[in-house]
Protein backbone atom coordinates (compact mmCIF):
# COMPACT_ATOMS: atom_id res chain seq x y z
CA UNK A 1 0.00 0.00 0.00
CA UNK A 2 1.12 3.26 -0.70
CA UNK A 3 0.62 5.68 2.21
CA UNK A 4 1.03 9.51 1.00
CA UNK A 5 1.26 12.83 2.65
CA UNK A 6 0.38 15.73 0.34
CA UNK A 7 1.79 18.96 1.59
CA UNK A 8 -1.05 21.27 0.67
CA UNK A 9 0.00 24.77 -0.86
CA UNK A 10 -2.34 27.77 0.13
CA UNK A 11 -2.60 31.60 0.76
CA UNK A 12 -3.68 31.76 4.01
CA UNK A 13 -7.46 32.13 2.48
CA UNK A 14 -8.04 29.02 0.09
CA UNK A 15 -6.06 26.20 -1.17
CA UNK A 16 -4.19 26.48 -4.68
CA UNK A 17 -5.10 24.34 -7.38
CA UNK A 18 -1.80 22.46 -7.33
CA UNK A 19 -2.57 20.86 -4.66
CA UNK A 20 -5.90 19.37 -5.93
CA UNK A 21 -3.42 18.51 -8.90
CA UNK A 22 -0.97 16.47 -6.32
CA UNK A 23 -4.03 14.70 -5.29
CA UNK A 24 -4.36 13.57 -8.90
CA UNK A 25 -1.02 12.13 -8.86
CA UNK A 26 -1.10 10.44 -5.71
CA UNK A 27 -3.99 9.13 -6.82
CA UNK A 28 -2.16 7.07 -9.44
CA UNK A 29 0.01 4.96 -6.83
CA UNK A 30 -1.11 1.65 -6.35
CA UNK A 31 -3.67 1.14 -3.22
CA UNK A 32 -2.93 4.89 -2.76
CA UNK A 33 -4.27 6.01 1.10
CA UNK A 34 -3.95 9.85 0.33
CA UNK A 35 -3.81 12.63 3.49
CA UNK A 36 -3.27 16.13 2.88
CA UNK A 37 -1.48 18.04 5.82
CA UNK A 38 -2.33 21.85 5.91
CA UNK A 39 0.15 24.15 7.56
CA UNK A 40 -1.04 27.39 8.24
CA UNK A 41 -1.76 29.85 11.18
CA UNK A 42 -5.39 29.11 10.94
CA UNK A 43 -5.86 26.28 9.25
CA UNK A 44 -9.69 25.78 9.98
CA UNK A 45 -10.86 26.87 6.23
CA UNK A 46 -8.34 25.34 4.42
CA UNK A 47 -8.58 21.78 5.74
CA UNK A 48 -12.11 22.02 5.17
CA UNK A 49 -11.46 22.69 1.66
CA UNK A 50 -8.68 19.91 1.32
CA UNK A 51 -11.61 17.66 3.04
CA UNK A 52 -13.63 17.55 -0.21
CA UNK A 53 -10.56 16.78 -2.39
CA UNK A 54 -11.63 13.64 -4.35
CA UNK A 55 -9.68 10.73 -2.75
CA UNK A 56 -8.08 12.11 0.08
CA UNK A 57 -9.20 10.32 3.52
CA UNK A 58 -7.39 12.36 5.91
CA UNK A 59 -6.37 15.95 6.70
CA UNK A 60 -4.30 16.64 9.08
CA UNK A 61 -4.56 20.32 10.44
CA UNK A 62 -1.70 21.37 11.65
CA UNK A 63 -1.88 25.42 13.54
CA UNK A 64 1.37 27.47 14.63
CA UNK A 65 1.81 31.26 13.83
CA UNK A 66 5.29 30.26 12.16
CA UNK A 67 2.86 29.34 9.39
CA UNK A 68 1.48 32.28 8.51
CA UNK A 69 4.16 32.73 5.84
CA UNK A 70 4.82 29.09 4.52
CA UNK A 71 8.93 29.31 5.21
CA UNK A 72 10.52 26.47 3.85
CA UNK A 73 12.60 26.64 6.86
CA UNK A 74 9.78 26.65 9.40
CA UNK A 75 7.67 24.08 7.31
CA UNK A 76 10.50 21.13 6.64
CA UNK A 77 10.83 20.46 10.11
CA UNK A 78 7.37 19.92 10.79
CA UNK A 79 6.61 17.91 7.98
CA UNK A 80 9.17 15.51 8.91
CA UNK A 81 8.06 14.66 12.18
CA UNK A 82 5.16 13.87 10.84
CA UNK A 83 6.95 11.75 7.96
CA UNK A 84 6.97 8.42 9.58
CA UNK A 85 4.47 6.01 8.63
CA UNK A 86 4.49 7.34 5.30
CA UNK A 87 5.47 5.76 2.25
CA UNK A 88 5.07 9.32 0.27
CA UNK A 89 5.62 12.79 0.73
CA UNK A 90 4.33 14.59 -2.27
CA UNK A 91 4.42 18.84 -3.11
CA UNK A 92 3.36 20.49 -5.74
CA UNK A 93 6.56 21.90 -8.69
CA UNK A 94 5.50 25.35 -8.15
CA UNK A 95 7.86 27.43 -6.47
CA UNK A 96 6.39 26.74 -2.78
CA UNK A 97 7.11 23.27 -3.81
CA UNK A 98 10.79 23.48 -5.35
CA UNK A 99 11.62 24.92 -2.07
CA UNK A 100 10.26 23.38 0.51
CA UNK A 101 10.29 19.49 -0.84
CA UNK A 102 13.90 18.84 -1.01
CA UNK A 103 14.42 20.68 2.81
CA UNK A 104 12.42 18.09 3.66
CA UNK A 105 14.06 15.16 1.42
CA UNK A 106 17.42 16.14 2.96
CA UNK A 107 16.00 16.17 6.55
CA UNK A 108 15.03 12.53 5.77
CA UNK A 109 18.20 11.38 3.92
CA UNK A 110 16.92 10.72 0.60
CA UNK A 111 16.96 12.04 -3.07
CA UNK A 112 13.81 14.15 -4.22
CA UNK A 113 12.06 12.88 -7.35
CA UNK A 114 11.36 16.65 -9.14
CA UNK A 115 8.82 17.09 -11.43
CA UNK A 116 6.77 14.26 -11.64
CA UNK A 117 4.88 13.84 -15.22
CA UNK A 118 3.80 10.08 -14.73
CA UNK A 119 3.50 6.84 -12.22
CA UNK A 120 4.48 3.93 -13.47
CA UNK A 121 4.47 2.09 -10.02
CA UNK A 122 4.68 2.83 -6.24
CA UNK A 123 8.49 3.69 -6.82
CA UNK A 124 8.66 4.38 -10.24
CA UNK A 125 8.06 7.68 -12.35
CA UNK A 126 8.61 9.41 -15.60
CA UNK A 127 10.11 13.10 -14.89
CA UNK A 128 11.12 15.84 -17.86
CA UNK A 129 15.21 16.73 -17.83
CA UNK A 130 16.90 18.80 -20.45
CA UNK A 131 14.29 21.42 -20.28
CA UNK A 132 12.00 18.51 -21.64
CA UNK A 133 14.10 17.59 -24.35
CA UNK A 134 14.04 14.13 -22.50
CA UNK A 135 11.98 12.25 -20.64
CA UNK A 136 13.64 10.17 -17.66
CA UNK A 137 12.51 6.74 -15.91
CA UNK A 138 13.47 6.78 -12.59
CA UNK A 139 12.90 4.24 -9.60
CA UNK A 140 13.35 5.27 -6.08
CA UNK A 141 14.75 2.98 -3.47
CA UNK A 142 11.78 0.73 -2.50
CA UNK A 143 13.04 0.94 1.25
CA UNK A 144 13.11 4.64 1.87
CA UNK A 145 10.58 7.17 1.46
CA UNK A 146 9.36 8.75 -1.45
CA UNK A 147 9.85 12.57 -1.57
CA UNK A 148 8.40 13.86 -4.70
CA UNK A 149 6.93 17.23 -6.49
CA UNK A 150 4.08 17.08 -8.76
CA UNK A 151 4.00 18.52 -12.36
CA UNK A 152 1.44 20.88 -12.39
CA UNK A 153 0.45 20.92 -16.13
CA UNK A 154 0.85 17.00 -15.97
CA UNK A 155 -2.48 16.47 -14.60
CA UNK A 156 -5.70 17.85 -13.60
CA UNK A 157 -7.33 19.06 -10.47
CA UNK A 158 -9.46 16.02 -8.85
CA UNK A 159 -13.47 16.94 -8.02
CA UNK A 160 -14.24 18.77 -4.90
CA UNK A 161 -17.24 16.09 -3.67
CA UNK A 162 -15.24 14.16 -1.08
CA UNK A 163 -15.50 14.28 2.78
CA UNK A 164 -12.65 13.13 4.33
CA UNK A 165 -12.29 13.49 8.30
CA UNK A 166 -9.74 16.32 9.76
CA UNK A 167 -7.52 15.89 12.36
CA UNK A 168 -5.93 18.76 14.17
CA UNK A 169 -2.96 18.03 15.72
CA UNK A 170 0.52 19.52 16.62
CA UNK A 171 3.84 18.84 15.98
CA UNK A 172 6.73 18.49 18.20
CA UNK A 173 9.27 20.32 16.52
CA UNK A 174 11.82 22.77 16.75
CA UNK A 175 11.26 26.03 15.18
CA UNK A 176 14.38 28.49 13.65
CA UNK A 177 14.36 31.85 14.11
CA UNK A 178 17.08 32.68 11.56
CA UNK A 179 14.59 33.31 8.66
CA UNK A 180 11.95 35.46 8.50
CA UNK A 181 9.48 36.80 6.23
CA UNK A 182 9.45 40.40 5.02
CA UNK A 183 6.59 41.15 2.27
CA UNK A 184 5.03 39.46 -1.03
CA UNK A 185 4.53 42.02 -3.60
CA UNK A 186 1.76 40.14 -5.77
CA UNK A 187 0.75 41.16 -9.33
CA UNK A 188 -3.40 42.28 -8.85
CA UNK A 189 -5.24 41.09 -11.73
CA UNK A 190 -9.16 40.42 -12.40
CA UNK A 191 -7.49 38.05 -15.13
CA UNK A 192 -7.60 34.59 -14.64
CA UNK A 193 -4.89 33.05 -13.06
CA UNK A 194 -2.17 31.99 -15.83
CA UNK A 195 -1.66 28.78 -14.16
CA UNK A 196 -5.46 28.01 -14.12
CA UNK A 197 -6.59 29.27 -17.03
CA UNK A 198 -8.53 27.79 -19.77
CA UNK A 199 -7.27 30.30 -22.33
CA UNK A 200 -3.73 31.88 -22.29
CA UNK A 201 -2.23 34.98 -24.17
CA UNK A 202 0.97 35.70 -24.38
CA UNK A 203 3.03 38.46 -25.75
CA UNK A 204 6.58 38.58 -26.78
CA UNK A 205 9.47 40.89 -27.23
CA UNK A 206 8.43 42.11 -30.90
CA UNK A 207 5.72 44.00 -28.51
CA UNK A 208 8.16 46.68 -28.11
CA UNK A 209 7.31 48.24 -24.72
CA UNK A 210 4.74 47.72 -21.67
CA UNK A 211 2.92 50.50 -23.61
CA UNK A 212 2.79 48.59 -26.44
CA UNK A 213 2.06 45.10 -24.33
CA UNK A 214 -1.38 46.68 -23.22
CA UNK A 215 -3.08 44.75 -26.49
CA UNK A 216 -2.22 41.75 -25.23
CA UNK A 217 -4.28 42.98 -22.51
CA UNK A 218 -6.88 43.73 -24.64
CA UNK A 219 -7.37 40.68 -26.37
CA UNK A 220 -7.01 38.49 -23.24
CA UNK A 221 -10.08 39.94 -22.05
CA UNK A 222 -11.84 39.73 -25.14
CA UNK A 223 -11.22 36.28 -24.94
CA UNK A 224 -11.62 35.69 -20.77
CA UNK A 225 -7.54 34.51 -20.79
CA UNK A 226 -5.08 34.84 -18.65
CA UNK A 227 -2.08 36.65 -19.51
CA UNK A 228 1.23 35.35 -19.99
CA UNK A 229 5.13 36.91 -21.18
CA UNK A 230 8.17 35.39 -23.10
CA UNK A 231 11.03 35.65 -20.85
CA UNK A 232 12.27 37.87 -23.40
CA UNK A 233 9.25 40.06 -23.12
CA UNK A 234 10.04 40.02 -18.45
CA UNK A 235 13.91 40.49 -19.27
CA UNK A 236 12.68 43.74 -20.96
CA UNK A 237 10.89 44.94 -18.51
CA UNK A 238 7.32 44.68 -20.46
CA UNK A 239 5.72 42.51 -17.71
CA UNK A 240 6.06 41.10 -14.09
CA UNK A 241 8.25 38.04 -13.38
CA UNK A 242 5.25 36.30 -12.65
CA UNK A 243 4.22 36.14 -15.93
CA UNK A 244 7.16 34.55 -17.15
CA UNK A 245 5.85 30.95 -19.54
CA UNK A 246 9.01 28.61 -19.79
CA UNK A 247 11.67 26.38 -18.27
CA UNK A 248 12.44 28.64 -15.71
CA UNK A 249 8.97 30.55 -15.35
CA UNK A 250 5.54 28.62 -15.38
CA UNK A 251 4.96 25.41 -16.73
CA UNK A 252 1.06 25.68 -17.99
CA UNK A 253 -1.50 23.17 -19.99
CA UNK A 254 -4.27 25.56 -20.82
CA UNK A 255 -6.98 24.26 -23.86
CA UNK A 256 -5.75 26.99 -25.71
CA UNK A 257 -2.48 28.90 -25.61
CA UNK A 258 -2.03 32.08 -28.07
CA UNK A 259 1.60 33.38 -28.45
CA UNK A 260 1.97 36.52 -29.70
CA UNK A 261 5.31 38.10 -31.35
CA UNK A 262 7.44 35.13 -29.61
CA UNK A 263 9.59 33.35 -31.82
CA UNK A 264 9.43 29.88 -29.72
CA UNK A 265 12.99 29.95 -27.90
CA UNK A 266 13.03 25.80 -26.64
CA UNK A 267 12.84 27.24 -23.01
CA UNK A 268 9.28 28.41 -23.59
CA UNK A 269 8.09 25.71 -25.52
CA UNK A 270 9.25 23.81 -22.29
CA UNK A 271 6.37 25.95 -20.58
CA UNK A 272 3.59 25.03 -23.22
CA UNK A 273 3.94 21.98 -24.18
CA UNK A 274 0.68 20.26 -22.94
CA UNK A 275 -1.49 23.15 -24.24
CA UNK A 276 -4.64 21.75 -25.61
CA UNK A 277 -3.84 23.85 -29.19
CA UNK A 278 -1.15 26.08 -30.05
CA UNK A 279 -1.87 29.65 -32.03
CA UNK A 280 1.57 31.64 -32.60
CA UNK A 281 1.26 34.98 -34.17
CA UNK A 282 4.83 36.37 -35.73
CA UNK A 283 5.77 38.34 -38.40
CA UNK A 284 8.89 35.60 -39.37
CA UNK A 285 7.15 32.96 -40.71
CA UNK A 286 10.78 30.80 -40.03
CA UNK A 287 10.16 31.60 -36.45
CA UNK A 288 10.38 28.08 -34.10
CA UNK A 289 7.04 28.74 -32.24
CA UNK A 290 5.80 27.83 -35.75
CA UNK A 291 6.68 24.18 -35.66
CA UNK A 292 4.67 23.50 -32.82
CA UNK A 293 1.60 25.86 -33.53
CA UNK A 294 -1.84 23.79 -34.20
CA UNK A 295 -2.63 27.79 -36.00
CA UNK A 296 -0.10 30.02 -37.41
CA UNK A 297 -0.90 33.22 -38.62
CA UNK A 298 2.04 35.19 -40.33
CA UNK A 299 1.60 39.21 -40.35
CA UNK A 300 1.95 42.78 -38.09
CA UNK A 301 1.28 41.38 -34.36
CA UNK A 302 -0.10 45.26 -34.23
CA UNK A 303 -2.21 44.84 -37.15
CA UNK A 304 -3.82 41.48 -36.29
CA UNK A 305 -3.78 41.96 -32.53
CA UNK A 306 -6.52 44.17 -32.54
CA UNK A 307 -8.42 42.84 -35.71
CA UNK A 308 -9.37 39.86 -33.78
CA UNK A 309 -10.07 41.39 -30.60
CA UNK A 310 -12.87 43.20 -32.48
CA UNK A 311 -13.99 39.98 -34.61
CA UNK A 312 -14.11 38.32 -31.16
CA UNK A 313 -15.83 41.03 -29.33
CA UNK A 314 -18.82 40.73 -31.76
CA UNK B 1 31.81 38.44 5.85
CA UNK B 2 35.09 36.46 4.80
CA UNK B 3 34.36 34.22 2.12
CA UNK B 4 31.65 33.30 0.01
CA UNK B 5 31.33 29.87 -1.49
CA UNK B 6 30.17 29.47 -4.84
CA UNK B 7 28.84 25.91 -6.88
CA UNK B 8 29.43 25.51 -10.76
CA UNK B 9 28.06 22.66 -12.11
CA UNK B 10 29.71 21.49 -15.50
CA UNK B 11 26.96 20.98 -17.87
CA UNK B 12 25.65 20.89 -21.92
CA UNK B 13 25.89 24.49 -23.15
CA UNK B 14 22.36 25.89 -23.24
CA UNK B 15 22.33 26.81 -26.80
CA UNK B 16 22.86 22.78 -27.12
CA UNK B 17 19.54 21.09 -27.99
CA UNK B 18 20.04 17.75 -26.37
CA UNK B 19 19.32 14.16 -28.53
CA UNK B 20 18.17 11.10 -26.66
CA UNK B 21 20.35 8.22 -27.17
CA UNK B 22 18.62 5.55 -29.63
CA UNK B 23 19.41 3.46 -26.81
CA UNK B 24 18.10 4.99 -24.17
CA UNK B 25 21.05 5.26 -22.06
CA UNK B 26 21.24 9.18 -21.61
CA UNK B 27 21.33 12.00 -24.12
CA UNK B 28 24.24 12.54 -26.14
CA UNK B 29 27.23 14.54 -24.44
CA UNK B 30 29.81 13.61 -26.73
CA UNK B 31 31.51 16.13 -28.46
CA UNK B 32 28.93 18.64 -27.41
CA UNK B 33 29.99 22.12 -25.82
CA UNK B 34 29.58 22.30 -22.27
CA UNK B 35 29.39 25.63 -19.99
CA UNK B 36 29.28 26.48 -16.52
CA UNK B 37 25.61 26.09 -15.47
CA UNK B 38 23.96 29.63 -16.46
CA UNK B 39 22.37 29.89 -12.95
CA UNK B 40 26.03 29.07 -11.32
CA UNK B 41 27.35 31.83 -13.55
CA UNK B 42 25.16 34.18 -12.20
CA UNK B 43 25.75 32.93 -8.40
CA UNK B 44 29.37 33.77 -9.03
CA UNK B 45 28.86 37.15 -10.63
CA UNK B 46 26.90 38.04 -7.52
CA UNK B 47 29.77 36.92 -5.06
CA UNK B 48 31.91 38.62 -7.28
CA UNK B 49 30.19 42.28 -6.84
CA UNK B 50 29.50 41.49 -3.13
CA UNK B 51 33.07 41.00 -2.81
CA UNK B 52 33.28 43.97 -4.51
CA UNK B 53 31.22 46.14 -2.56
CA UNK B 54 34.03 45.42 0.32
CA UNK B 55 31.08 42.74 1.74
CA UNK B 56 33.39 39.64 1.32
CA UNK B 57 36.89 38.94 1.02
CA UNK B 58 37.32 36.00 -1.10
CA UNK B 59 34.98 33.79 -3.49
CA UNK B 60 35.89 29.76 -3.75
CA UNK B 61 34.21 28.38 -6.80
CA UNK B 62 33.80 24.76 -6.04
CA UNK B 63 33.02 22.00 -8.63
CA UNK B 64 32.09 18.29 -8.40
CA UNK B 65 33.17 16.12 -10.87
CA UNK B 66 35.89 14.73 -13.23
CA UNK B 67 39.44 16.81 -14.72
CA UNK B 68 36.80 17.68 -17.71
CA UNK B 69 35.43 19.85 -14.62
CA UNK B 70 38.70 22.19 -14.34
CA UNK B 71 37.73 24.06 -17.39
CA UNK B 72 34.73 25.55 -15.69
CA UNK B 73 36.65 26.59 -12.57
CA UNK B 74 39.41 28.26 -14.51
CA UNK B 75 36.37 30.28 -16.35
CA UNK B 76 35.24 31.23 -12.52
CA UNK B 77 38.55 32.24 -11.88
CA UNK B 78 38.98 33.90 -14.94
CA UNK B 79 35.75 35.76 -14.20
CA UNK B 80 37.17 37.19 -10.87
CA UNK B 81 37.16 34.43 -8.29
CA UNK B 82 40.02 34.41 -5.75
CA UNK B 83 40.71 30.18 -6.03
CA UNK B 84 39.19 27.00 -6.90
CA UNK B 85 38.34 23.54 -5.53
CA UNK B 86 37.92 20.64 -7.45
CA UNK B 87 36.27 17.72 -5.67
CA UNK B 88 37.29 14.45 -7.63
CA UNK B 89 34.50 11.80 -7.84
CA UNK B 90 34.38 10.19 -11.03
CA UNK B 91 30.70 9.52 -11.30
CA UNK B 92 27.61 12.14 -11.58
CA UNK B 93 26.92 12.79 -7.80
CA UNK B 94 23.17 13.05 -6.91
CA UNK B 95 21.79 15.72 -5.49
CA UNK B 96 21.93 14.97 -1.85
CA UNK B 97 25.46 13.45 -2.13
CA UNK B 98 26.84 17.10 -3.42
CA UNK B 99 24.53 18.75 -0.90
CA UNK B 100 26.98 16.50 1.87
CA UNK B 101 29.82 17.50 -0.28
CA UNK B 102 29.26 20.96 -0.34
CA UNK B 103 28.59 20.52 3.62
CA UNK B 104 31.73 18.94 4.25
CA UNK B 105 33.58 21.98 2.27
CA UNK B 106 31.32 24.13 4.34
CA UNK B 107 32.59 22.86 7.58
CA UNK B 108 36.26 22.85 6.36
CA UNK B 109 35.93 26.77 5.33
CA UNK B 110 32.90 28.52 7.19
CA UNK B 111 31.87 30.71 4.63
CA UNK B 112 29.29 33.14 5.17
CA UNK B 113 27.54 32.65 2.42
CA UNK B 114 26.86 29.64 -0.19
CA UNK B 115 25.57 30.95 -3.60
CA UNK B 116 24.07 28.04 -5.76
CA UNK B 117 22.00 28.38 -9.16
CA UNK B 118 18.74 27.69 -8.16
CA UNK B 119 18.81 24.57 -10.86
CA UNK B 120 21.38 22.88 -12.98
CA UNK B 121 19.86 22.81 -17.17
CA UNK B 122 20.84 19.64 -17.44
CA UNK B 123 18.86 17.24 -15.02
CA UNK B 124 16.76 20.22 -13.37
CA UNK B 125 16.40 18.72 -10.35
CA UNK B 126 16.29 22.34 -8.33
CA UNK B 127 17.34 20.42 -4.78
CA UNK B 128 20.94 20.76 -3.88
CA UNK B 129 20.84 24.60 -2.30
CA UNK B 130 17.51 23.64 -0.15
CA UNK B 131 19.31 20.14 0.92
CA UNK B 132 22.29 21.86 1.61
CA UNK B 133 20.95 24.69 3.34
CA UNK B 134 18.78 21.67 5.47
CA UNK B 135 21.77 19.19 6.59
CA UNK B 136 23.67 22.80 7.65
CA UNK B 137 20.50 23.84 9.31
CA UNK B 138 21.08 27.01 8.11
CA UNK B 139 18.50 29.35 6.51
CA UNK B 140 17.73 28.85 2.66
CA UNK B 141 16.94 31.84 0.33
CA UNK B 142 16.12 30.62 -3.02
CA UNK B 143 15.58 32.20 -6.79
CA UNK B 144 17.05 34.89 -5.65
CA UNK B 145 16.32 38.27 -8.15
CA UNK B 146 17.79 40.49 -5.38
CA UNK B 147 20.04 40.35 -2.95
CA UNK B 148 21.31 42.82 -0.30
CA UNK B 149 23.56 42.13 2.56
CA UNK B 150 23.20 43.97 5.40
CA UNK B 151 25.96 42.96 8.87
CA UNK B 152 24.85 39.81 9.64
CA UNK B 153 21.85 39.16 7.88
CA UNK B 154 20.81 39.42 3.84
CA UNK B 155 17.60 40.47 2.46
CA UNK B 156 16.88 38.20 -0.55
CA UNK B 157 13.91 39.22 -2.81
CA UNK B 158 12.62 35.42 -4.42
CA UNK B 159 10.69 35.35 -7.80
CA UNK B 160 7.99 33.15 -6.44
CA UNK B 161 4.64 31.93 -8.80
CA UNK B 162 2.60 35.09 -6.97
CA UNK B 163 4.84 37.52 -7.63
CA UNK B 164 8.35 38.64 -5.50
CA UNK B 165 8.99 37.74 -2.45
CA UNK B 166 11.15 39.21 0.06
CA UNK B 167 12.55 37.19 3.21
CA UNK B 168 15.44 38.09 5.38
CA UNK B 169 18.22 35.53 6.85
CA UNK B 170 20.86 35.62 9.12
CA UNK B 171 24.26 34.84 7.67
CA UNK B 172 25.35 32.06 7.45
CA UNK B 173 23.06 31.09 4.91
CA UNK B 174 22.51 29.21 1.35
CA UNK B 175 21.19 31.84 -1.56
CA UNK B 176 20.27 29.79 -4.87
CA UNK B 177 20.08 32.37 -7.93
CA UNK B 178 17.35 32.54 -10.68
CA UNK B 179 18.08 34.34 -13.83
CA UNK B 180 17.33 37.89 -13.31
CA UNK B 181 19.56 38.85 -10.75
CA UNK B 182 22.16 39.86 -12.71
CA UNK B 183 23.96 39.81 -16.15
CA UNK B 184 27.50 37.88 -15.72
CA UNK B 185 30.75 39.46 -17.05
CA UNK B 186 32.62 38.46 -20.00
CA UNK B 187 36.02 37.01 -19.18
CA UNK B 188 38.40 38.79 -20.95
CA UNK B 189 41.71 37.11 -22.49
CA UNK B 190 44.24 38.98 -19.97
CA UNK B 191 41.93 37.23 -17.30
CA UNK B 192 42.15 33.95 -18.70
CA UNK B 193 46.26 34.10 -18.63
CA UNK B 194 46.16 35.37 -15.11
CA UNK B 195 43.18 32.46 -13.89
CA UNK B 196 46.17 29.91 -14.62
CA UNK B 197 48.10 31.27 -11.99
CA UNK B 198 45.49 30.81 -9.13
CA UNK B 199 45.01 28.00 -7.16
CA UNK B 200 43.38 25.28 -8.20
CA UNK B 201 43.26 21.96 -5.02
CA UNK B 202 41.97 18.69 -5.88
CA UNK B 203 40.50 16.90 -3.04
CA UNK B 204 39.57 13.36 -3.48
CA UNK B 205 35.99 12.67 -2.45
CA UNK B 206 36.94 9.74 -0.17
CA UNK B 207 39.09 12.25 1.83
CA UNK B 208 35.98 14.12 2.73
CA UNK B 209 34.29 11.30 4.62
CA UNK B 210 30.67 12.05 2.68
CA UNK B 211 28.57 8.87 2.76
CA UNK B 212 27.03 8.72 -0.77
CA UNK B 213 23.33 8.59 -0.58
CA UNK B 214 21.18 6.10 -2.73
CA UNK B 215 21.19 7.56 -5.22
CA UNK B 216 17.46 7.67 -7.78
CA UNK B 217 17.91 5.18 -10.78
CA UNK B 218 17.67 7.01 -13.95
CA UNK B 219 16.47 3.74 -15.89
CA UNK B 220 15.51 4.87 -19.44
CA UNK B 221 15.45 7.99 -21.53
CA UNK B 222 13.13 8.99 -24.50
CA UNK B 223 12.63 11.84 -26.68
CA UNK B 224 9.40 13.75 -25.51
CA UNK B 225 6.26 13.66 -27.90
CA UNK B 226 6.75 16.04 -30.77
CA UNK B 227 3.94 18.11 -31.35
CA UNK B 228 2.80 18.82 -35.17
CA UNK B 229 3.57 21.74 -37.59
CA UNK B 230 0.04 22.99 -38.40
CA UNK B 231 -1.77 24.82 -40.23
CA UNK B 232 -0.96 28.35 -41.56
CA UNK B 233 -4.14 30.53 -42.10
CA UNK B 234 -4.15 33.51 -44.30
CA UNK B 235 -5.78 36.23 -41.87
CA UNK B 236 -7.64 36.99 -38.55
CA UNK B 237 -11.23 35.40 -40.46
CA UNK B 238 -9.18 32.27 -40.87
CA UNK B 239 -7.95 32.26 -37.29
CA UNK B 240 -11.44 32.50 -35.91
CA UNK B 241 -12.63 30.16 -38.43
CA UNK B 242 -9.89 27.52 -37.46
CA UNK B 243 -10.99 28.17 -33.59
CA UNK B 244 -14.35 28.21 -34.39
CA UNK B 245 -14.07 24.91 -36.12
CA UNK B 246 -12.07 23.26 -32.70
CA UNK B 247 -14.70 24.68 -30.62
CA UNK B 248 -12.48 27.19 -29.05
CA UNK B 249 -14.39 30.28 -29.52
Amino acid sequence: MSKVLIIAEHDGAALNLSTAKCVACASELPDAEISVGVFAENGEALAAEAATLAGVSQVIRVDNAANANLLAAMLAPQITALADGYSHIFGPSTTFGKDLMPRVAALLGVNQISDVMTVLGSHSFKRPTYAGNAIVTVEAPADKTVVATVRNASYRAVAADGSAAVETTSVDAELPDHTRFVELKAGKSDRPDLQTATTVVSGGRALGSAEKFEIIYKLADAMSAGVGASRAAVDAGYVPNEMQVGQTGKIIAPDLYVAIGISGAIQHLTGIKDAGTIVAINKDADAPIFEVADIGLVGDLFSIVPELEAAISQ
Amino acid sequence: MEKILVGLKRVVDSNIRVRVKSDGSGVETEGVKMSINPFDEIALEEALRIRERGDASEVIVVSIGGTETQQQLRTGLAMGADRAIQVEIDHAADPLTCARILLALVNKENPGLVMLGKQAIDNDNNQTGQMLAALWARPQATFASAVVIEGTAVTVTREVDMGLETIEVDLPAVVTTDLRLNEPRYVKLPDIMKAKKKPLEQIPFADLDVEVATEIKETNFEPPLERQRGVIVDDVAGLVAALKDKGLL
